[in-house]
């Protein structure tokens, strides 16, 4: 019978790993005990002194910034290549038309040949394409204090095949969760039909194609990636009829000192407020697409004026003719690991949830660190300045010497501006308490699984008041997506309205309540089943990690 | 107010149902939502197979008649399905174990019958070759359990429970004699004379806010949750050791395979036991074993994915059995809770046999087995005694 605690087996790679080394030179790395060094020949097997998770702004600067403290670093990502969404980039021989949209390129390419120098010299292992399903604390019978992670490939056919494919377990002392985030949708009657998009989706597939969604766009939602979406749409030859931001930027006025201390802010903002000029794009700030009108397609939307709490005016509807709607209302920071490993959490100014983090980035779990948007929606400078900052204080623990040198508390006061400038920004966006009012009955809400605001008022009268119990007794949420589309509204819904207030309201300035999300994708069960014992069985090797 | 229920999942909610029924005045309390705690974390088992003869067997035949009868009245949202259940063998040693567990509940009453390693795949066409055989207990069905719960309270309701989610319970109070008089919320008060324990897994918390004690526990389990699939599987299906892991109290983990499709496609797959106090964390080992069990049974099962995994703490007491009945210290409270993994199929008897004794009236179930005294006296504990 198998024995959770039976030490050293050795055995750690999937019968899928095609990739089992052959020669037994052990190399540095292999552990003392335990997993047979006759697994090492790659050139850096596991244990790693640090696993990344994310390959985007902050993995990546967190990454390179450790390599080059000494630390061996294996940094792991769904997507093809490296960057992110931020710097996302197309694939080779896909060069976009026109100027480039990618932002902050110097950076990016900085960033870019720092980490393949890393790789080529065997600092930094680079698994693209791997979905980590879960992480775990090895536990004190491996002998060693660290982390398992456990992955799959992502679906779809490679690009190119590496020897890497192969590996599912990767351990490692440190782990920096550097995981991003996703789009928040608050839905409204019409949201389904085809030609609306998500406006980071928009941009993504620009960046990655150059392609558009429609020739006449019309841009809306909240937050401060609308402009630069609507500029992006712009600059590759789309008309942006008008961009619809529901929250007022007067918000921002509210805080002059906030603005003052983040002056690149200010000056990013004004160079916004250039390009939407230079494309004679109109902002329409309290306003919202409160239909989206079509059959086939989308053809045209009603705009409407909202009152502070974005609640629709009565008789301010404009109707607005165009072939696409991007549309979004700030990001989610991708949470599925740390909440699985039980992090402290908090609710960030814009009812998101985010990681709690220290000064230094370290969550309140031992050897966890933190590190970009899952900490709170930032942005790309927070998210670089975060994962250096991460970088530094894995660096000092690992080297048991201390932190908080002149340079570093520089860091760490620029990075606690940024953040203030961020909650500022969060404050601003947050949906107010009445949106609900723009859906009607019928509005699909969950749309993997056909779930209308009807069906959630129901269940909220039936006794469901957050998203998981809305989703037992509704169905929305348990589809491909996992509610990550629904959640925002479903909890909104389903929260009991303020006193006084319409009770069919909900609540729609709830906060979100991180859902538990164990898995963190799907995976099949044949890839469950061949996942390694526990880590309580020993030590583990990581075979067959290779260098890229 | 007759009666204040603390807790809203399926046992609370059969609780208030059938004291409303009654004609009692009742409210439901709970600090989250319908469902919010184990009743929403499992598959909805109403299993008469995995019970070996005695007081826990007749209080889920009894139970399993009500749900009948309740499938009748409530909405078909609640999914009642009679499926039956499969107990598959591995070798002739496990086929001649589950003979004699299934000839004694043949003897309780248990409709059961043996299936010959050719008949399994007539019945289950998608099993794995080479089985020894197994039985068949087509009494053994399922719900969907949250919604089985909300509608008992929507239900109660119309028989004129009232309903307070999100308010936890800060205090139960006492008279000077110690009799049950209410309970407390950050919003509001009610005066009660009797108050149900039905809190699950947390039923030792109000235990002890009302001066007693319950020795519950948790016993984590995990439920793999895969793609919505066509129809595959048509019975409950697993193998013969989860009977015994049922029935052991051991605190590693045991897994075994327990593999059931749904009305709505997905395929559930159960089922872990462990006891590592409320650690939510997902135990990688735990789902790998459930996974291999799964796909052991089903080899079609292998490329499905797994969208979702549940986690739940089965309230556990340390003999195995419910608490049904007057707490032996505090006049005026009742408990209903710790029925472990069975909760969704015993809760119905469950409510009766609280409302039953709240009017005096006879039960129609023996819950003697149950008193929760049995628990306090074994334990040595006195009142007050923290958990």
């Amino acid at each position: 019978m198998w024995s959770p605690r039976r030490k050293g087996t050795g055995v750690t790679s999937s019968p899928s790993d095609g990739t089992s080394p052959s020669d037994g030179t052990g190399r540095s790395g292999v552990p003392a005990s335990g997993g047979p060094a006759a697994r090492g020949s790659l050139p850096t097997p596991g244990p790693y002194d640090l696993a990344v998770i994310g390959a985007g702004p902050a993995g990546l600067a967190a990454a390179v910034t450790a390599a080059d403290s000494g630390l061996r670093v294996v940094l792991i990502d769904a997507s093809e290549r490296p960057g992110g969404q931020f710097f996302r980039h197309a694939a080779p021989g896909l060069a976009p038309r026109n100027k480039p949209v990618h932002h902050k390129r110097a950076t990016f390419a900085a960033l870019s040949a720092r980490l393949a120098a890393h790789v080529r010299g065997g600092r930094i292992t680079h698994l693209l394409r791997h979905h980590v399903w879960t992480a775990e604390e090895s536990g004190p019978a491996a002998g060693s204090e660290g982390w398992t992670l456990r992955h799959v490939l992502v679906d779809g056919a490679p690009a190119a095949p590496t020897p890497a494919d192969g590996i599912r377990v990767t351990t490692a002392r440190f782990l920096l969760l550097a995981t991003g985030a996703y789009e928040r949708q608050l839905p409204f009657p019409g949201w389904t039909l085809p030609g609306v998009v998500a406006a980071g989706g928009a941009q993504a597939i620009l960046k990655d194609s150059g392609a558009l969604p429609g020739r006449r766009i019309v841009v809306a939602g909240s937050g401060p990636l609308l402009p630069a979406v609507a500029a992006s749409l712009a600059e590759a030859g789309a008309d942006i009829p008008v961009l619809a931001e529901a929250a007022s930027y007067t918000g921002y006025a509210s805080r002059p000192g906030v603005l003052a201390r983040n002056p690149a802010k200010a000056v990013e903002g004004v160079r916004l407020a250039a390009d939407l000029l230079r494309y004679r794009i109109r902002l329409r700030t309290r306003s919202a697409v409160v239909r989206a009108h079509g059959t086939d397609r989308v053809e045209a939307v009603t705009l409407a004026t909202l009152d502070r709490d974005w609640r629709p005016v009565a008789g301010t509807e404009v109707r607005i003719a165009c072939d696409a709607l991007a549309v979004g209302h700030g990001l989610v920071p991708q949470l599925e690991l740390a909440v699985a490993l039980g992090c402290a959490l908090r609710t960030a100014p814009d009812g998101t949830p985010a990681i709690e983090v220290d000064g230094q980035q370290r969550t309140d779990v031992d050897g966890l660190w933190a590190a970009g948007e899952p900490t709170g929606v930032g942005g790309v400078e927070l998210a670089l300045l975060e994962g250096r900052s991460a970088a530094r204080s894995m660096a000092a623990a690992f080297h048991g010497s201390g932190s908080g040198r002149g340079r570093d508390a520089r860091a760490r006061a620029a990075t606690a501006r940024r953040r203030r400038f961020a909650d500022l920004m969060a404050t601003v966006h947050r949906p107010g308490a009445h949106w609900p009012q723009w859906i009607t009955e019928d509005t699909e809400v969950c749309r993997c699984e056909e779930v209308t605001a009807h069906d959630l008022r129901r269940a909220h009268e039936l006794g469901a008041r957050d998203a998981r119990s809305a989703k037992l007794l509704t169905r929305a949420g348990m589809g491909w997506c996992q509610g990550r589309m629904c959640e925002t509204a479903v909890t909104c819904l389903v929260a009991d309205a303020a006193d006084g207030a319409d009770a069919a309201d909900g609540d729609g300035s709830a906060p979100l309540v991180p859902a538990r999300r164990p898995l963190s994708c799907p995976v099949s069960l044949q890839d469950l089943a061949d996942s390694t014992p526990s880590a309580d069985a020993g030590p583990t090797a990581t075979p067959g990690a290779s260098a890229l | 107010m007759d009666l204040v229920v603390i807790g809203a999942g399926v046992v609370g909610a059969a609780c208030a149902y059938y004291a409303a029924e009654a004609g009692l005045s009742v409210a439901v309390v709970d600090r989250g939502p319908v469902a919010g705690g184990t009743s929403g974390s499992g598959e909805g088992n109403l299993l008469v197979s995995d019970k070996e003869p005695g007081p826990e067997l007749e209080l889920a035949r009894a139970s399993l008649r009500l749900w009948i009868q309740l499938a009748q009245v409530l909405s078909s949202d609640i999914e009642f399905e009679a499926k039956g259940g499969l107990v598959v063998a591995e070798d002739a040693e496990q086929l001649a174990a589950l003979r004699e567990f299934a000839t004694a509940q043949a003897r309780s009453g248990v409709a059961v019958e043996e299936v010959g390693p050719g008949g399994l795949h007539d019945r289950e066409p998608h099993l794995a070759p080479g089985l020894a055989g197994g039985f068949h207990y087509p009494e053994d069905a399922q719900v969907q359990p949250a919604r089985a719960a909300a509608r008992l309270l929507e239900a109660a309701g119309r028989a004129g429970a009232r309903l307070f989610l999100g308010e936890e319970v800060t205090a139960v109070t006492t008279t000077p004699e110690g009799r049950v008089s209410g309970v407390r919320t950050a919003r509001r008060r009610l005066l009660t004379g009797a108050v149900v324990n039905a809190a699950g897994t947390w039923a030792d918390r109000v235990a002890e806010l009302a001066g007693s004690y319950l020795p519950v526990q948790p016993r984590r389990g995990f439920v793999l949750v895969t793609e919505p699939l066509p129809p595959l599987i048509r019975h409950k299906v697993y193998a013969a050791g989860y009977v015994a892991d049922v029935a052991s109290g051991e605190a590693e983990l045991q897994t075994s395979p327990v593999v059931e499709g749904t009305l709505a496609g997905p395929v559930l797959i159960g089922a872990s036991r462990e006891r590592v106090g409320f650690d939510r964390r997902i135990s990688a080992e735990a789902v790998r074993r459930l996974a291999a069990g799964a796909t052991g049974l089903f080899p079609v099962l292998a490329q499905v994915r797994i969208l979702r995994v549940y986690c739940g703490f089965r309230p556990y007491l340390p003999d195995h059995l419910p608490a049904i009945g007057p707490d032996p210290y505090v006049p005026g409270l009742y408990h209903a809770c710790g029925h472990e993994g069975a909760g969704i199929g015993l809760a119905p008897a469950t409510g009766l046999a609280i409302a039953r004794q709240l009017t005096g009236a006879a039960t129609d179930v023996d819950v003697g087995p149950f008193d929760p005294g049995r628990l306090t006296e074994a334990a040595g504990a006195r009142p007050g005694r923290g958990s």
